[in-house]
Parts: C-alpha cells; sequence; structure tokens
C-alpha cells in the first residue's frame, strides 16, 4: 500500500468516516471510496460493501478487485453510571464498541469510575440522547431503573434508527414503562423494539454476568441471529 | 469490524517506530473457514504479528512469505486450501480454502 493511501485511509478512519478501500488483484493499485472517482460499477459494490459491513470481491471489465469497507466503531449509549455500565466497559471496548454513557448525576458519572475509554455525558438523557443521534450501527441501553431518566432517553431512541434498544427492569417494571410510554404517545409498534428484561436468559446475578447477558444480545441483534428474536407470547411464557 | 481496524492501527504504531511492515487480508473465502474476508494480520520484518487471517492454521506460512513482500515490495496473492500442496505444511484442518494478498505498507519518506 502506498504511504500516501495509508496515510488518506487513517486520517479517515480517525475522523470516524466510513470509506471503502479497494485493491486490484493481484498487483495492488488501490483507490478509496468515496474520496477517489471510480467507475459506477465499482462505486456501487463500495457503498454496498460499507452498508452491509463486509468485505467482497468484484470483477470489472476482467479485473479482480477485493473491496474492504472501513466503517466507524460500532457505538453502545448507556444511559445510567451505574455498576452494570461499569461492567459493561471492558466488553464493549473489545468488542468493538464506542461506548457512551449518559448520566445527569455528575456523582456517578466520572472519569474515576468508568476510566478514559468511554465518552461521559451528564446532560439530560433526552437532550444528551438528541445529540447523540443513534444511528443503525448504534445500540441503546438504560440501566437507571428510574423512569425520569430511563423514560426520555427511550423516547428518543424509539424514535431513531438504531439496532438495538434494550431496558433493565423486571416483566412488571416493563409492564409500567410500556404503560408510560404508550401515554406519551408512543405505538404499541414502537414500544415493540424495547428488548426487556434487558439480556438474553443466561441467569446473570452478578454485574459482569448482567453486562455479559447484554452484550450478548446486543451482538446477536447486530448479526441477525435468531436468539435476539423476542415475540410476545414467548415473553409472557418465560 | 473493530478488530481490523485496530491492527491498521498497530501497523501505523509500528511503522512509526522504523519498522517495516506488511499486511494480509483474506481476500476470498469457501467452506468452513474461520475467518472471513477482510481479516486482517500484520507482520514485521523483525517478527512482530498483530491480527489473524485464520484460526492459527497459516498464520506461520503468510508471515514466512510476507518477508518476501517486506523485501522487494512486491504484493503477492496466496491460495491456501486442502487441494494444496502446502495443506500438509499449514493444515487447514477445517477443510476450508482461502485467498490471502500480502503487501507492503510504504512509509511515509522522511
Amino acid at each position: 500500500m502506498k504511504a500516501e493511501t495509508f496515510s488518506r485511509l487513517h486520517a479517515a478512519r480517525a475522523q470516524g468516516r466510513p470509506v471503502a478501500l479497494l485493491t486490484r488483484l493481484p498487483d495492488g493499485a488501490q483507490l478509496l471510496h468515496p474520496d477517489d472517482t471510480l467507475p459506477p460499477a465499482l462505486a456501487g459494490a463500495a457503498a454496498a460493501a460499507l452498508a452491509a459491513d463486509a468485505a467482497r470481491t468484484l470483477s470489472v471489465d476482467g479485473q479482480d478487485w477485493f473491496i474492504q469497507p472501513h466503517n466507524p466503531p460500532l457505538r453502545l449509549i448507556v444511559v445510567g453510571a451505574v455498576h452494570v455500565a461499569q461492567a459493561l466497559v471492558p466488553m464493549a471496548a473489545g468488542l468493538g464498541y464506542a461506548m457512551t454513557v449518559v448520566d445527569p448525576r455528575r456523582a456517578f458519572a466520572t472519569e474515576e469510575r468508568f476510566g478514559a475509554r468511554v465518552t461521559l455525558v451528564d446532560d439530560w438523557p433526552d437532550e444528551a440522547m438528541a445529540r447523540l443521534a443513534p444511528d443503525p450501527r448504534t445500540a441503546v441501553v438504560t440501566l437507571t431503573h428510574d423512569p425520569k431518566l430511563d423514560d426520555p432517553a427511550l423516547e428518543v431512541a424509539l424514535k431513531s434508527p438504531a439496532f438495538y434498544i434494550g431496558a433493565l427492569g423486571s416483566r412488571k417494571t416493563h409492564a409500567k414503562r410500556l404503560a408510560r410510554l404508550a401515554e406519551a404517545g408512543l405505538t404499541g409498534a414502537d414500544c415493540a423494539r424495547i428488548a426487556a428484561p434487558v439480556g438474553l436468559a443466561i441467569g446473570a446475578v452478578t454485574a459482569p454476568e448482567i453486562a455479559l447477558s447484554i452484550m450478548a444480545e446486543v451482538v446477536a441483534a447486530r448479526r441477525g441471529a435468531a436468539l435476539a428474536r423476542r415475540s410476545a407470547p414467548e415473553l409472557e411464557k418465560t | 469490524m473493530s478488530d481490523q481496524d485496530d491492527i491498521l492501527s498497530i501497523a501505523a504504531g509500528w511503522m512509526a517506530d522504523g519498522e517495516t511492515v506488511a499486511l494480509a487480508t483474506v481476500v476470498e473465502t469457501w467452506g468452513s473457514s474461520p475467518r472471513p474476508a477482510g481479516s486482517q494480520l500484520a507482520v514485521t520484518a523483525s517478527g512482530k504479528l498483530a491480527g489473524s487471517v485464520s484460526g492459527g492454521c497459516i498464520e506461520g506460512a503468510v508471515a514466512e512469505v510476507a518477508q518476501k513482500t517486506m523485501a522487494t515490495g512486491a504484493p503477492q496473492l496466496l491460495d491456501f486450501g486442502i487441494s494444496d500442496e502446502r495443506a500438509w505444511e499449514v493444515g487447514l484442518a477445517c477443510g476450508g480454502k482461502l485467498k490471502v494478498f500480502v503487501e507492503k505498507l510504504e512509509g511515509a519518506r522522511a
């Protein structure tokens, strides 16, 4: 890879800008999408590789190209700088998620508790969420147990294309939450997006175990695994 | 796919330290290959490794081949699989096949 290509790729990644690197095989000539002008077939394949977040090969005019997407990291936004949020930090980092913790209670959201790998936001959750603008590469998890903090965050998250929205709390707590969200004008279909109680049912007890069950469900949702699909009857049953 | 992004950062760090670095990338897989296309292994001339292109089956062979690319600057496209005569040596026990592209990362001229 030419030094110039590598530094352009490096700069785009540092800026969190999605780019795709196209490599001609076997001679290794390289182009960057969308920065370089590409034939339409290659540009289309590069855009598709970025959207699917999966590398692919393509043959154009007898030439083979390898297309490698470089998307910015997935995001995990956690509302509530609680013990489970602390346990999520190393797991989210290891799985490649950039983690943001939202909590207006300043005693909780401190760098002392969370270290430098986490972005801490002490705004009110609805304002924070509106500014963080969850996209299709974002998971949102509420952990405060406090409707004053969790509900406003969920209201914003449910209007966003976040790929996962989970809320800590028992079935009873969640039933009350659904009633409040309905009152706030959210539809049943909106609320059905909430994974609650949050996380896969692995019998988690400790904070790290709960964090593991949450990240397992986030990964399942991201990868489209059957485990991530919850249906209403199933909720009743378990 | 943050793990491969991480490998580019590691490679950039090595280059900043004055190391010669090659990058191996899985460009195509068939059958039960352990790592998907796009998986990367960075190698230095001094023998450092970061990342992976298989479950550990072919990393050694790729690292060896990468030394030539670092010496000549010429990229290589490698085939690994059960039909390959090197299969016994490098042992793709999973029975999968894959293609690996190896390129030298050229450092900025000082």
